[in-house]
């Protein structure tokens, strides 16, 4: 204790108490935040229209309608939910797949969520009613979506053109107007990077299969599972968002290290 | 705002009565009570011992450390030649808090820097611990010049340099002057006029115009089929969904994909101007009448180069149908005829009128009516 | 050896420090390399006068050695990528070992990036080294200008050197643009696709300007040999020779010094080159460097490896130039599109003008022009070798704070895409923030930095009246509390009390003493309103007689130990208690 006592009036102490504190406060923090609620809705096993219906009805009709037809929210001509009828399974796979759907509330954008609410026999079940009321993009097949079996040097050109002004050319996500964004790309299934181009979710363009054929699909798809399988060969990505993270590194760490020095430097030894 | 020492020697500073205000350092009250005005600079503070001047044990602990760093510095060099010889240009390995990165960048950059930090460290420590640190103090002496040697360099200047006549021969000064004044006229004009071409039209015009649309180029208009960038393949009609957007390039610009082979000779420069946005909405959407006029069944195709700064404007949100672009928000609503709604864009995009030729693949019906990207001075006189 | 004969070249200069010295085997051995030398150029007296140069002491002294080791930095690993790299827009196709982009056609200036950067051994440390150290030379430049500017360091005599360093710091942002648009790669194509649409708005002679600049139409084959020539030959040959004057004139005019009990306007308080300052100073560099290695081995910068090669087609979201331009991309962010005006067939863009051609140099013409204003003001003749604390020169605190807060919010704005996203807001809410912030934050920062100074300037004025708070309380026997105060050491009072007290410019009388009208120049006026906006509630120095008085009366309300009016006598107090 009468180290510590002696120690306190050292010049890095205040840092090293600050320090201590934000880790204990992040600590208790993380300790005793609330847990995200749990999925209330129940398994139905089930893989028929019949039961993609009970399931719609109970779980998207409050946005959707009670026959997928869109409903309004009643002010001005904001919608609560679009209609669904020619979507395809494609779009109910990517949307409830990917946990955006059932939208917690009503917000600019459905956010991806780890959370997915419902499991792949009932994602299944969802998909073939909504196909049932009108034809739509069909979920892809396995080999679809292989990237083996894509080129990514032509992915990777077709993605600069097609994608990069949105998701950036690492797929890191951009911005767009109003506070309504280009998500992340990073480990994104292909199954669902392709049901993407396919249905164009929310402010995302489709792009058909005249637009960009399977094949090309299947390209971006292995550019995609390329850059995010390999190394970073220069080390730290600073969340590949260019310039500006690298600027604020240099301000922040490479600044600071080397103010850091300069004030050793300057003190006088004891 | 001054120091304390107003007498610096060198500047005589007298009261100047021509001016019209007091001067900075006559403003301050002045000192009362036989008390001096100003305290007094106490003098360079005792020298306080270190732990090294005082013990030798100390000293030989500071040595220690200064020869271990330099340790550090020798042993990081030869790690770096060994792992310079070691490690193959593609290897990786994995590093926490990183992942997987270059072994050779991660392994040469972390011995290069040990062997740099081994040597800066020890010698500042060295010079911290080892060194004399009683400071010095060094006299400084006022920046100008004594009169003499001033009023010297005066002379020399006026009369030495007087003794070349030249305020009396005004004929050789007025000739010198303009020969200094015009000598570098040539070089400037060598560079200035051989930098690069005259634009002449070019900036108003693009491939769209009927091919190559470089400087002295005169382009006849033909339709030109809408082609895909960058797979070069033309678009139905019936191809374009609502919602859906093409990134397009005329006909004839762009190479074969495969070969590489074909397309315009000055690939890049024609892609600057040509790039364009094709999107179909729904028509009752549209609120401009010479957009639908100029469109397809709701297809409508815009020019993809801003009109602020020239970045490609690729963001097309399907349900605002707004276009973003990237490097400085201009947002275009292309229900108004790309009217600019937000950023620092002025002018909309430029519409290309299309139509459909008999195979049902879209055509440019015209070329663009006025210059495509930033603007420009002359760019509504030509 | 002639310089083992009676008559060694170190003899020749009698009153050198080495003259005395007894001849050790050393000593001969040097004086025979050094005689050499100097028999030949005379070196020996300016290298001994050199070697003995003091140094003051400080770490923000450090600031510009760590832009001037960067620079360094900068050079040495600039002349290795220029053994690989092709400064060429010929087009090639890429087969080189990253499969991403095998069979993509690209230009060689590309191509030659990517083959440093995999296919040579070390070649990407020396990349990564090279781009990290031209940010920190950027960003040292800044800091070392911040440490100038609020210390007073850039009045008489260094107005010149002020001047210098402000070209120094624009030619070092011109030249990292031209590096950053080399690799050809698609976000520094983006940047040079904004150059060439920034110049075309240009007035009157824009469109011959950027075909001047690229040769032709935009992007040509010429741009890219032409910033290789501007990056690697004139701007590097302007900025050495310009930052040899700089340097030159600080060991001709000898570096300023903090204010501190020894250190007065006609001395310099530190250690000497030999052997301290070349330890420190030598180190440092290798700290530098050290650093700037550590942090290219460990952190991935500008990997152009994934952005593919330029094309005008294609953009990446969240395109910006390195940070030292963004400014100036902020300041095109924000304009508003109305500045744009057409009249008898003509365009003026000034939303373009303004924020690209404008603000560049005019940020760095106000830079360069402030002490010379400030001169003007204050009517200041004197050479100033102390430094002031930013607290005793309030409104010039002010502002350049306003101004770092201005160029802030060009320089954020610039990032409003990444901070949409990163802090989940709507982007044309941040950028109309930053519009606002444009012109309501300067002014109140100003006004907060001010209020912030003269507080700090009472406080600093209660401490040297009133002792320092000892935290020690006192019952008095009747019972009343009070906080014993201790008086300062004279060293530590000299620090607040040194610097010299002010008011502003006064108008002379209208009238002159025979009553006449003398109407005062125009320029007195404002000279006269400006000193005090400078000076009008500045707080002065305490002065002896303050003292004496305060202790005079300062029983009745606190106790003082040893409390004396003069700073000499509580010195030998100071003294014993020690």
């Amino acid at each position: 204790m009468n180290a510590l006592a002696a120690r306190r009036r050292h010049p890095a102490a205040i840092a090293v108490l600050l320090m201590l504190g934000l880790f204990l406060t992040g600590a208790l923090y993380s300790a005793f935040a609330p847990e995200p609620a749990e999925a209330t809705t129940q398994a139905l096993a089930s893989q028929s229209v019949e039961e993609g219906k009970a399931l719609f009805r109970a779980n998207c009709a409050s946005c959707h309608g009670v026959n997928a037809e869109g409903r309004s929210t009643g002010t001005d001509d904001q919608i609560a939910g679009p209609a669904l009828a020619g979507v395809g399974a494609a779009a109910v796979d990517f949307q409830v797949g990917t946990g955006r759907m059932p939208m917690t509330q009503p917000g600019t954008q459905a956010a991806r969520s780890d959370d997915v609410k419902f499991t792949d026999e009932q994602i299944a079940a969802l998909g073939a009613y909504i196909a049932s009321l009108a034809p739509g993009p069909e979920v892809p097949s396995e080999e679809a979506v292989d990237p083996t079996q894509g080129d990514p040097a032509t992915g990777g050109e077709l993605f600069r053109v097609n994608c990069a002004m949105c998701h950036n050319f690492a797929g890191s996500g951009g911005a767009l107007t109003r506070g309504k964004y280009a998500p992340s790309l990073k480990d994104v299934s292909g199954k669902h990077i392709y049901e993407a181009m396919a249905t164009g979710p929310q402010s995302m363009p489709v792009f058909n299969d005249a637009n960009m054929t399977p094949e090309s699909k299947r390209d971006i798809i292995a550019f995609l599972t390329t850059i995010n399988e390999q190394e970073n060969p220069g080390g730290m990505t600073l969340g590949s968002l260019g310039p500006v993270s690298e600027g604020l590194f240099a301000w922040v760490f490479g600044l600071g290290i080397l103010v850091g020095c300069a004030v050793w430097l300057g003190a006088k030894a004891a | 705002m001054n120091e304390q020492d107003p007498h610096t020697p060198g500047t005589e500073v007298t009261p100047a009565p021509e001016h019209g205000a007091v001067r900075l350092e006559e403003g301050h009250v002045v000192g009362t009570g036989g008390l001096p005005e100003r305290f007094t600079n106490p003098g360079l503070p005792h020298h306080v011992p270190r732990m090294a001047d005082l013990d030798e044990a100390a000293a030989r602990r500071a040595e220690k450390q200064v020869a271990t760093l330099f340790g550090i510095s020798i042993l990081g060099t030869v790690l770096f030649i060994v792992l310079y010889f070691v490690l193959d240009v593609d290897q990786t390995v994995f590093v926490p808090g990183i992942g997987r990165t270059s072994a050779s960048n991660v392994g040469l950059g972390v011995t290069l820097a040990l062997s740099l930090l081994g040597i800066g460290l020890g010698a500042v420590h060295w010079a911290k611990t080892l060194m004399p640190d009683a400071e010095v103090v060094e006299e400084r002496h006022p920046m100008r010049a004594s009169d003499a040697d001033r009023a010297e360099a005066v002379r020399v200047i006026t009369e030495e340099g007087g003794r070349s006549q030249i305020s009396r021969r005004p004929l050789v000064k007025y000739t010198l002057g303009g020969a200094l004044g015009l000598f570098a006229l040539p070089l400037a004009l060598q560079v200035g006029g051989s930098l690069g071409e005259l634009p002449r039209k070019s900036l108003s015009l693009t491939w769209w115009n009927g091919g190559p649309s470089g400087p002295g180029e005169e382009p006849t208009f033909r339709p030109l089929r809408l082609m895909k960038d960058p797979e070069n393949q033309p678009i139905k009609a019936s191809d374009v969904t609502i919602g859906s957007v093409f990134h397009v390039m005329p006909e004839g610009l762009l190479p074969d994909p495969e070969t590489h082979e074909g397309g315009a000779e000055d690939l890049l420069e024609e892609k600057a101007k040509a790039a364009v946005l094709l999107m179909r909405l729904d028509p009752a959407q549209i609120r401009s009448q010479k957009e639908l006029d100029w469109g397809h069944d709701g297809i409508v195709a815009y020019s993809k180069i801003c009109t602020h700064v020239g970045c490609p404007v690729g963001l097309y949100e399907q349900q605002t149908h707004h276009l973003l672009c990237p490097c400085h928000q201009s947002t275009f609503d292309v229900t108004q005829d790309c009217k600019v709604i937000f950023g620092p864009a002025k002018r909309p995009l430029p519409q290309l009128k299309i139509t459909v030729d008999d195979e049902g693949y879209l055509v440019s019906a015209q070329p663009f009516e006025e210059a495509v990207g930033p603007s420009f001075w002359e760019r509504n006189s030509s | 050896m002639s310089t083992s004969s009676a008559r060694p070249a170190d003899a020749l200069r009698a009153g050198d420090p080495g003259y005395q010295a007894p001849p050790s085997g050393a000593a001969r051995r040097i004086g025979g390399i050094a005689g050499w030398v100097d028999d030949r150029t005379g070196a020996a007296k300016p290298v001994g006068y050199l070697m003995k140069k003091v140094f003051p002491d400080h770490w923000s002294f450090m600031l510009g050695e760590i832009a001037m080791y960067s620079m360094i930095i900068c050079l040495v690993t600039g002349s290795f990528l220029t053994f690989w790299f092709v400064p060429s827009a010929g087009h090639t196709v890429y087969d080189g070992s990253y499969v991403p982009l095998r069979g993509v056609e690209m230009s060689q200036a590309y191509a030659s990036t990517l083959h440093i950067s995999f296919d040579i051994k070390g070649g990407l440390i020396i990349r990564q080294i090279h781009h990290w150290a031209a940010l920190m030379f950027t960003v040292a430049i800044v800091v070392h200008m911040f440490r100038v500017f609020f210390t007073g360091a850039f009045r008489k005599p260094r107005e010149i050197n002020w001047v210098i360093g402000s070209v120094l710091a624009l030619l070092a942002i011109v030249e990292g643009f031209a590096g950053y648009s080399l690799p050809d790669d698609l976000l520094s194509g983006t940047g040079i696709r904004a150059m060439a649409g920034f110049v075309q708005t240009a007035p009157v002679i824009g469109s011959y300007l950027v075909y001047g600049i690229f040769g032709g139409p935009f992007p040509g084959d010429m741009i890219i040999p032409r910033l290789y020539s501007a990056h690697v030959l004139l701007i590097p040959a302007i900025l050495i020779g310009l930052f040899t004057a700089h340097i030159g004139l600080v060991a001709l005019q000898k570096h300023t010094q903090f204010p501190g009990p020894g250190r007065t306007n006609d001395n310099v308080v530190g250690y000497p080159v030999m052997p301290v300052y070349a330890a420190k100073a030598g180190g440092f560099f290798f700290i530098v460097f050290g650093v700037i290695a550590l942090i290219s081995a460990l952190v991935q910068i500008n990997p152009i490896w994934g952005y593919g090669p330029y094309d005008p087609s294609p953009v990446t979201a969240g395109s910006q130039p390195d940070w030292y331009m963004g400014f100036a991309d902020g300041a095109l962010r924000l304009l508003p599109g109305w500045l744009e005006f057409h009249f008898w067939g003509f365009t003026l863009s000034l939303n373009i003008a303004l924020g690209a051609l404008v603000l560049l140099p005019l940020v760095y013409t106000v830079l360069g022009v402030y002490p010379f204003l400030e001169r003007w003001v204050t009517k200041d003749e004197r050479e100033h070798h102390l430094l002031q604390r930013p607290r005793n020169a309030p409104v010039r605190t002010g502002i350049g704070m306003a101004g770092i807060t201005a160029y802030t919010v060009f320089m954020f704005a610039a990032g409003n895409d990444i901070m949409a996203i990163k802090l989940g807001m709507s982007i044309n809410d941040i950028t109309w923030f930053f519009r606002i912030a444009l012109f309501v934050a300067p002014p109140v920062v100003f006004w907060v930095t001010k209020r912030i100074c003269l507080s700090l300037q009472r406080r600093d004025r209660e401490t040297v009246l009133h002792g320092r708070e000892s935290g020690t309380i006192i019952r008095t026997p009747d019972g009343r509390y009070f906080e014993r105060h201790e008086a300062q050491l004279p060293e530590e009072q000299w620090v607040l009390v040194q610097h010299e007290a002010v008011a502003p410019l006064e108008l002379e009388p209208e009238v002159d003493e025979h009553g006449v009208a003398r109407p005062a120049a125009r320029s007195e006026r404002v000279r006269a309103a400006l000193s005090r906006f400078y000076f009008a509630d500045a707080v002065n120095p305490v002065t002896p007689a303050e003292l004496a008085a305060a202790h005079h009366h300062g029983h009745e309300t606190e106790a003082i130990e040893g409390a004396q009016p003069s700073p000499e006598l509580e010195s030998s107090q100071a003294t014993d208690r020690s």
